[in-house]
Order: structure tokens, then sequence, then C-alpha cells
């Protein structure tokens, strides 16, 4: 794996140490997941001990040390979404995609995440696919989505 | 872009753009919210671009995308100014009739306006909808006005005026004078006087001070600020400007979520804006003050939303809180003193300095001022971000405001303040809301979070959910909270199964008071109100989980058992097409049937239904 962008990363964050993670955001949306190569670079360029990095990659949520699945299925657990059912939606898309939150499918097309609030509360329920929001989201608009994703091919960050 | 050195640069670059303003005709303002970007807004701003080009409207029409108007469940939203049509709900097809129709002839399109649900009574404008009627829209009324990534609209709504007065006409003490005697209290949720904080940071001695703009909202079911920071980041800049020259702090922070792009994006192009026309960087204002501006992004962490842990964030840090016997105001970034504001904060302090601290104490009650802003969502016909004075009753926002109850149902409770806050029920609702009445009922304000809950909500699901969501997100530095909210968790989970027992009541509110008793920071401290509220106002609820081993709102699946009624059903097959689990049986025209072992209980059968068949006990 090529990790030169580490490098272009740093030198947009002037090697500053308190950017880290900024540093480790751009590195995340570059190869969808912290590969273990890029935190070491990270660590010898920054000066830090990898130890540390690796505390702040695991503290944070938004992080993942796994590669993610080419599509992000992102639903929201808010407390607005919950009362709307949110909670059962995303059960049975889990168990639809035979994943568990936090996963990504075996074919490596999605990864389903669940996130405590998108912040898009009167709408809810709330789900995020490759980065577009969709609001009350229902379990047969959550499949028909999914479905229509399974015929596309390429996938966007979230 | 103009450079403004002086009060009358700003006056004169006002009156220009005013007057460019002037030339055009109409103004159509599409909204930009996130909402309306989930209701498909991005293609109804294309269509109408498009359009108006084609037909050669540029010079007429002024185009906007602004931020979020608030009443997002009828997004997309369109306005038409200076006729001051309301459009909602507006779709991609729509666009060619609105231009062809109203622009062009001046008539109006009665299947895009505001239908009253009770009385069917079409509005045209905005005044005249319920949900804004009873509002009074001090900080997000310019959102609907103004293209945030304009300083001009901005400039063209009067801003930027606080800070040239706070510069060439005031000295620091008399600015943080003016915010004491405001009563400006922090939106963030604890309400500690905002002047008072200012004064201390400004009187500890040291050259390098910071100011933090927190917009880490990290609450569920809460939005305020990240619809201030789209739709209006240069009131929050502005304010945070002022407060850095009033504090003596040269360089700033925005905390934003990572979860929040649009407001990261927003912001970051506000700053690169105030800083060309001489709002930010050095010398500001040609005033010899210098104070600079830079984005932090946070990563999914809701205890980031305190601030030390927060500061720790920022320091590119794991996230923990630390003791607070020393302040932030004293010690915080890299040691040194610094102050920390709420979005809704900042945004509040160009409007005082404008208009003067007694106008902003006259409204509000006693020992809580200005308005606030509150994000209305759930189980309530009109969901969205509503901003009224302190002291306006439940009552009022919920009903009169909110429309009352979704498909007829009962209003049961309203939780505010997130996972900090608690279950207010129905018979408070005539409780001012304040800082002070909410935490007297055992809830508190918190950020502005306010989730409708009716008989289909489950409360001891409600307080598992909270407890669920801060056994995540605890930072795990003290057992307390890191631990007493794991078996909380258990147990709660235990009562939703049925497998509560007759102490699992009493040992819950053992360890929810040592939990609150022990644990180092806000959010362990108050970890428990979920909980408390929900046992204050709901035992029963509990009781009937317990002793019954049923879930009277039908929520917890453990309990239930889906069936349909033999009468009621058409035998129209639509559950069984949509059922995941494939556990309906039943040709067409007859009478179909649950297999209970293959259901999941998801509830689809339910939401499809039109008969009403689908019976839940």
């Amino acid at each position: 794996m090529d990790f030169s962008y580490v490098d272009t990363v740093i030198a947009k964050n002037q090697e500053k140490r308190t950017a880290l993670i900024s540093i480790l955001h751009d590195i995340q949306d570059e190869y969808n997941y912290l590969p273990e190569g890029a935190l070491q670079k990270v660590a010898s360029r920054l000066q830090m001990n990898t130890n540390d990095i690796y505390g702040v990659a695991t503290f944070y949520k938004s992080f993942s040390l796994i590669p993610k699945g080419k599509h992000s299925v992102t639903f929201c657990l808010g407390t607005a979404c919950h009362v709307r059912r949110g909670p059962r939606i995303l059960a049975e898309i889990a168990r639809q995609l035979n994943v568990k939150p936090g996963q990504t499918t075996e074919d490596k097309q999605f990864y389903l995440q669940a996130v405590n609030c998108l912040g898009v509360c009167a709408i809810g329920p709330v789900m995020v696919v490759d980065g577009e929001y969709y609001g009350g989201i229902t379990f047969f608009k959550a499949k028909k989505l999914i479905e229509k994703l399974n015929r596309k091919k390429s996938g966007v960050k979230s | 872009m103009r450079m403004i050195k002086s009060v009358s640069d700003l006056e004169k670059w006002r009156g220009d753009i005013v007057s460019k303003e002037n030339q055009y005709k109409m103004v159509v303002s599409v909204c930009g919210g996130t909402g309306c970007h989930a209701y498909g807004c991005k293609k109804v701003k294309k269509g109408f671009m498009k359009t108006v080009r084609e037909k050669g409207l540029g010079q007429k029409i002024r185009l906007k995308f602004t931020g979020c108007r608030g009443l997002c469940e009828r997004g997309p939203i369109v306005t038409i100014q200076p006729q001051g049509i309301f459009y909602q709900r507006v779709q991609e097809k729509d666009v060619n009739l609105i231009v062809s129709e109203t622009i062009e002839k001046g008539k109006i399109l009665g299947h895009l306006l505001y239908e009253d649900s009770l009385t069917k009574h079409k509005v045209t404008s905005e005044g005249e909808i319920p949900f804004y009627k009873a509002q009074k829209r001090l900080i997000l009324g310019n959102n609907g006005l103004i293209d945030p990534a304009k300083i001009e609209d901005y400039i063209s709504v009067g801003g930027y005026r606080a800070l040239v007065k706070a510069i060439f006409k005031m000295k620091p003490d008399q600015i943080i004078d003016e915010v004491k005697t405001s009563g400006l209290r922090g939106r963030g949720g604890a309400g500690f006087l905002t002047g008072n904080k200012w004064e201390n940071c400004r009187n500890v001695p040291g050259d390098i001070k910071y100011v933090i703009c927190n917009c880490d909202e990290g609450d569920p079911g809460a939005y305020m600020d990240r619809s201030l920071m789209e739709g209006n980041p240069h009131s929050v800049l502005e304010g945070m400007i002022i407060g850095a020259y009033a504090i003596g702090a040269k360089h700033g922070f925005i905390y934003v979520r990572h979860e929040y792009p649009l407001a990261c994006k927003n912001a970051e192009v506000a700053i690169t804006q105030a800083k060309k026309a001489g709002f930010l960087g050095k010398n500001i204002l040609d005033s010899g003050f210098d104070f600079d501006v830079e984005i932090a992004k946070g990563g999914g962490a809701f205890v980031c939303g305190e601030s030390t842990a927060l500061i720790a964030s920022i320091e590119g840090l794991v996230g923990e809180p630390k003791s607070k016997q020393i302040h932030t105001v004293t010690q915080g970034l890299w040691g040194r003193p610094t102050n920390l504001n709420n979005v809704e904060t900042w945004a509040n302090v160009p409007l005082i300095i404008n208009q003067g601290s007694q106008w902003f104490s006259s409204i509000g009650t006693e020992k809580s001022k200005g308005t606030k802003i509150f994000s209305l969502v759930g189980r309530v016909k009109n969901t969205g971000l509503v901003e009224v004075p302190m002291g306006m009753t439940l009552k009022e926002i919920i009903f009169d405001i909110g429309g009352g109850p979704q498909n007829g149902k009962k209003i049961k409770a309203v939780q505010t303040g997130g996972p900090s806050g608690g279950c207010i029920p129905a018979s408070l609702f005539d409780l001012p809301v304040d800082f002070d009445s909410l935490t007297q009922a055992g809830s508190m304000m918190g950020s502005g979070g306010m989730i409708v809950m009716d008989e289909g909500s489950c409360m001891v699901d409600v307080a598992k959910y909270f407890v669920h969501f801060l056994k995540g997100e605890s930072c795990g530095k003290c057992l307390p909270c890191r631990e007493g909210l794991k078996r909380m968790d258990e147990i709660l989970g235990g009562i939703t199964e049925g497998k509560g027992d007759a102490e699992s009541l009493a040992l819950l509110e053992e360890l929810a008071v040592i939990v609150a008793d022990t644990s180092l920071c806000g959010l362990g401290k108050t970890s428990p109100n979920p909980v408390l509220s929900a046992l204050r106002y709901f035992r029963s609820e509990f009781e009937d989980h317990i002793v019954k081993q049923r879930c009277p709102a039908a929520v917890c699946t453990p309990l239930i058992q889906y069936s349909i009624l033999e009468e009621q059903c058409t035998g129209c097959g639509a559950c069984k097409k949509i059922c995941p689990a494939k556990a309906i049986t039943g040709e067409k025209k007859e009478q179909h049937r649950i297999q209970t072992t293959v259901c999941s209980k998801c509830g689809s059968c339910r939401d499809i239904c039109k008969t009403n068949a689908i019976m839940v006990q």
C-alpha cells in the first residue's frame, strides 16, 4: 500500500500534533479506514508514540481500523429516531444484510453503522447512504435504497 | 470584497449591497438545511437555476440557497419575496410551474401551500402558519434570509454592526458589563452566566488566552447548533470576535462534530470571508486588535461536549474529562485561560451589543433571559426548530407550535435535556420552560432537545435507551460511570425482557444515586437523570413490565405479540408482501395470519395495514 498521501496530509497540517484528529479523518477519507502502515507513518512523522496514536484512533468512534465496505449505510439511533421505531428498522436491515451494526457484509459491499445522532431529528428515522440523507425511513424504503445500491457500482465515502 | 476599517466603511458597503439587491424584482429562496436536503432540495435548487437561465430571468430574480428555516418536516421549503409566499414540500417537478405561474403571472399555487390539518385552511405566508406564529425568531430568523456562503447577505441584514460598535465605541469592560447585565446564560445546558465567565477569564493574568465555540452537539434529538452553524455562521463568528476582544484572546477555535460536514464547510467559508473583509485576522478593522479562528473537528465522542474533554480533543488527545478544581477560564487549552461557549450563546452576543442589555433582559423570565431554540421532535405533528422566549409553557410549545399529537394518539411526556435530562409527564405541561423550572421538575434545559412521546412510547425503553447510550459514550475514566452504567443497562434490559424481579427497581435507584455522586464529570453526574425521572413519574410502567410481564406501549419486543384481527382483515395482502420475515400467510381476499414463531416484530405490517387489523399485545 502506498502511504505517500500521509505525507501530504501531514504537510497540510504543518506537522502539528494537535491536528492529529484532523489528520486521521483525512487518512480515513482517503483509504476508507486507518491502515496500520499509515498510523505508523503518522507516528514517525509527528514524533509520537504509536500507542498514543492508537489510543486516539480507538477512542473516537468515527475511526475504523478495519476496511469498510464499498457503500456506507449509516442509521441514526438518536432519541427522535428511537421513538419513531428506528431500532426495529435497523434490526431488520441488519438481519437482511446479515451483519451487525459496525460490520461490513461478506461481499464487502455494505458497511452498516449505527450512530447516536445525525442531527436531522425532525424527519426521523434518518438513514445516510453514501453521504446522502434520507428521512422518514421505513423498512420498506431502506430495503429499496439498498437494492438500488446493489445494482450500482461505485461507492462514495461518508 | 472590501476591507472595512470604520463604521462608515461598513455602512457604505451595506448601502451598496442593499441597493444592488433592490434591483431584483423578486427573491426566490430555497431552504438548504440538512432536513430539506434529505427531501431533495438540491434538485429543486438546480431546477430553479436551469429554468431561470433558460427563461432569461437572471436580471429580475435573485436565487438564494438559505440555511434551515425550522419547519423541516415540511421540506423542501421555497419562499418568494417580496410577496412573502411560503411553499412547502416542493419537488423538482413543481419548479417550472412556480416560475411560469407564480413568478411570471403572480398566481398562487394552492397545492404547495401549508394546510392546517384541523381546519383544512390554506395559508400563503410564513407568519400565518401556527408553527411560526407563536415563535420569536431573534436568532434563527435570519437563517431564511441569507445565503450562508455569502458575507454580503449577512451584511445586508445588519451583520458585523455589533462588532464595529464594540471595537470603535466600547471598551472591553463595557462589553463585559453589557453581557453581564443582559443576564445571558450559557445555552449549552448548564446555564452559567456568560458575562461572569468572560469577566473571570479576562481577569486571569496572562498574554495568551483562547476562546472556543462548542459545536459538538452530541445530544441525541437536538440540532439547533447545527442549523445555526450551517445557516448563519457569521453571526456565531461575530459573537466570538466580540468575545475575544472583550476577554483579550488572540486565538479561537470552533470545535465541530465530524458528523456535521456542512457546518464545517460553512464555518470555513465564513472564516475566509471575514478575514478578507477585515473582521478577522491581523489588525481587525485597523484597530490593532488581532484575532484568528481555526476549525477543529471532533471524532464522534459525546463526552467531548464537556469542556475539559473538548479541550483535550483540540489538543489532539483522547477526550477524557479532567477535574474542574481549576476552571478552564483559569487553565484550559494548553494550560492557558480559555473561555468556552456554545454556538447559540455566541450568536446571542451581536444582538445584545446591537440592541442593548435592557432590551435583551426584557425578554424571558426573571432568571432566564432572551429566547431559546428547541428542537421539537418525536411524536408531534409539526417537527422542527422553534425559537421562543424563555418562560413559555411546554403546553404552548407542544400544542400551539407543535400542533399536538400525530395520528390522534395521546401525548404522554416530553424528554428535555438529552441524556442528562429527564422525562416530564403531560400533567406538568403548564411548566414554564426556563433553566430553573426544568431542573426542579427533575429534568434540565440542556442544549434544547425536546422529544415528544405518546402512548406508543415505552418509558422503560426510553430509560434503557439513554442508559445504553451513556454506557457507550462513557470515556471509561471513572469506575462508577463505566461499571455502574453497565449494570444499570443490564437491569433495565432485563426489565424490558420480562426478567425483572422485586429487587430490580430498588437496586436501580441505589446504583443511580451512587453513579451520580461519585463520577467526575457532567456526563456521569447527570447520567441517572433519565432513569430517576422515569421512575418518579412513570413507576407504574416499570411495575407492569416486572409484575404483569407486559409492555403497555407495546414496544418491548420480548413482551409483545402481533396478530391479525379477523373482523378487520380484508385480505388485501399488503402485510404479506411487506413482511421481511415472511411470517404472514393467507390467500388474497381471505383472512391472513401471523406465524408468531417466525415474526421478527418489526411492525412493518402495522404501518402498512389500511384497516387497522394488526393487533399488538
